[in-house]
């Protein structure tokens, strides 16, 4: 392992005391519980929008704690979820009296914290919660028999959206419905190129030959359903969009709207190749008569230093391309303001 | 007061922590396997904080296994973390209900025990929605109750025997089948012929069982 860190122990702990220094303006650290809040927050009246997950997917998703997305983030240890302590600490903190949305990613261990956490904290301090657990990975085919799909890249998009509506002041149950739309209307595909290595583990989490890829990973390094042999960036663009489309059809989603799309680098992939991916992603969604109205391309949901990508579209509407243009102003994301 | 001793639970839990120490990596590698490469780790860390625990501050095993049982949820993090906190949290709840038929000792406390091993793992089926046979921690946790059941008229240290055996078959089993639930599910048909990191530590915690609530009975 060539890691540039101190500790494998001291990984999670060492970042967040980077982030507080390089963000304090608008960002605080609980290094206790690691819950990174946004620095004014509660804010009074207005609902508070905490998720977290495991660290290794910066800047997701302290990265994007700050005006018009989350109150807070919750930093488990390297791709392991949050415990229930630290999300009663961040649901605490950010309620300002009109409740607090919990944005879970469907892994078995997130959903199961945030449930408890959830639990507890309406017991013990009478905090309304309401949670979207976010699912928009097609890679997992057949559902009923598996944890259910993953939450991915379609999990950025919700918390902007879902930010800027909690940011006018929206009610709880409004942002919740809202937040759950999003998700029906997203779905995500990624792959990968090379595996990323647990600082706690210390070598790879799987082996790829020099002339393989993985198909339909998720974002903890945890191997793809397929392995299938190295393709060109035209024929990985396809692979990923295809079955997007194909499963937003299925769900007879119209996607004749204005698309919010994203090309997300895993974090070891340069820009010159997630632009080279984002080109052929815009040539297939034409040619499907897909019109892109907003895109992101870059590492805004990684798996350390893996290298791929994964593609997510939104078939938005005109309220959800309205939030998503809405000011924000987070380490990750900042526009209009 | 439970009638399970404080001593013998604090050599469990110290016997299980010894155990996931000295099989972390390995629980590791083979959460490396069909996960994301953390089951040791996150288990070892958990159960080191358990360890730091001092039993003499407890009042009884039920208060012991409860604190331990929120440690473990409160350091893990991940499915493990909630599985086998509400695994202890239950277990615990189980030893304070009213005791069981008055009898001769040893057989007393076998029932006992095998109430709190049940409702332990109830917990984790209430917790987890895992049925038999979807690749996880209740594939080894489940034959050893059943196990222990079957043996529990034998006494404590037989039943606890039993359910150790279960355990490491149950794991064993494992290898083959297809993930149905946890992060491994997401390989599908890939998951097949690789032992679940679950139910391996699971067994873990029965043969430390086995090594450590029977073994004084007979003083």
């Amino acid at each position: 392992m060539k890691k540039l860190i101190n500790d494998p122990a001291s990984v999670v702990a060492d970042a967040l005391r980077g982030i507080e220094l390089a963000h304090g303006d608008r960002l605080r650290v609980d290094h206790e519980q690691r819950v990174i809040f946004r620095a004014d927050a509660p804010r009074p009246g207005k609902v508070g929008l905490v998720s977290g997950g495991g660290s290794g997917h910066e800047p997701l998703h302290g990265g994007y704690v700050g005006f018009g997305m989350l109150d807070a983030a919750c930093a488990g240890e390297v791709f392991t979820s949050p415990v229930p302590d630290q999300i009663m600490a961040a649901t605490r903190g950010v309620d300002g009296g009109a409740g607090v949305l919990h944005i879970v990613k469907n892994y078995t261990g997130d959903v199961m914290n945030f449930e408890m956490a959830a639990e507890l904290a309406e017991a013990e301090a009478g905090t309304r919660v309401l949670a979207v657990v976010t699912n928009d990975d097609v890679a997992v085919e057949d559902s009923l028999y598996t944890a259910g799909r993953r939450g991915v890249g379609g999990t950025v998009l919700l918390e902007k959206i879902a930010g800027a509506a909690a940011e006018e002041g929206r009610d709880l149950a409004a942002c919740a419905a809202l937040a759950g739309r999003v998700n029906d209307r997203v779905r995500s595909m990624g792959m990968a190129l090379t595996s990323c290595t647990v600082p706690a583990a210390g070598v790879p989490t799987f082996d790829l030959g020099e002339d393989e890829m993985e198909v339909g990973i998720g974002i903890h390094g945890e191997p793809g359903r397929r392995r299938v042999p190295l393709a060109p960036a035209d024929e990985v663009a396809a692979m990923l969009v295809e079955p997007i489309l194909a499963d937003l059809a299925a769900a007879q989603i119209p996607t004749d709207g204005p698309a919010i799309v994203l090309v997300n680098g895993m974090g070891g992939t340069p820009l010159l190749e997630l632009y080279g991916v984002y080109a052929e992603v815009a040539r297939i969604l034409a040619a499907h008569g897909v019109r892109i109205a907003r895109n992101l391309v870059g590492n805004y949901i990684t798996s350390l230093e893996m290298a791929g990508c994964s593609v997510t579209v939104l078939a938005a509407d005109e309220e959800m391309l309205r939030l998503w243009d809405a000011p924000v102003d987070t380490p990750g994301l900042r526009w209009g303001r | 007061m439970t009638p399970l001793p404080l001593e013998r639970t604090a050599a469990w839990l110290r016997a299980f922590d010894a155990a996931v120490h000295e099989h972390a990596a390995e629980l590791t590698d083979l959460d490396r396997a069909i996960g994301d490469a953390d089951h040791g780790s996150n288990m070892d860390r958990g159960m080191t904080a358990v360890a730091a625990l001092d039993p003499a501050a407890f009042t009884d095993a039920a208060a012991y296994l409860k604190k331990a049982g929120m440690t473990l949820v409160s350091t893990v993090g991940g499915a493990s973390g909630p599985l086998y906190g509400t695994f202890f949290l239950r277990f615990a709840a189980a030893l304070e209900q009213p005791a069981v038929d008055a009898g001769e000792q040893g057989a007393d406390l076998a029932a006992v025990v095998g109430a709190a091993l049940r409702a332990g793992v109830e917990g984790v089926v209430a917790r987890g929605k895992a049925a038999p046979g979807d690749k996880t921690m209740l594939d080894a946790l489940l034959p050893a109750v059943d196990a222990y059941d079957a043996a529990a008229g034998q006494g404590l240290d037989a039943a606890l025997s039993a359910a150790a055996a279960a355990a490491a078959d149950g794991r064993a089993a494992t290898i083959p089948l297809v993930a149905l639930k946890g992060r491994a599910s997401y390989l599908g048909e890939r998951s097949a012929g690789h032992q679940d990191p679950g139910a391996t530590s699971a067994a873990l915690l029965m043969a430390a069982a086995a090594a450590t609530l029977g073994a004084a009975e007979a003083s």
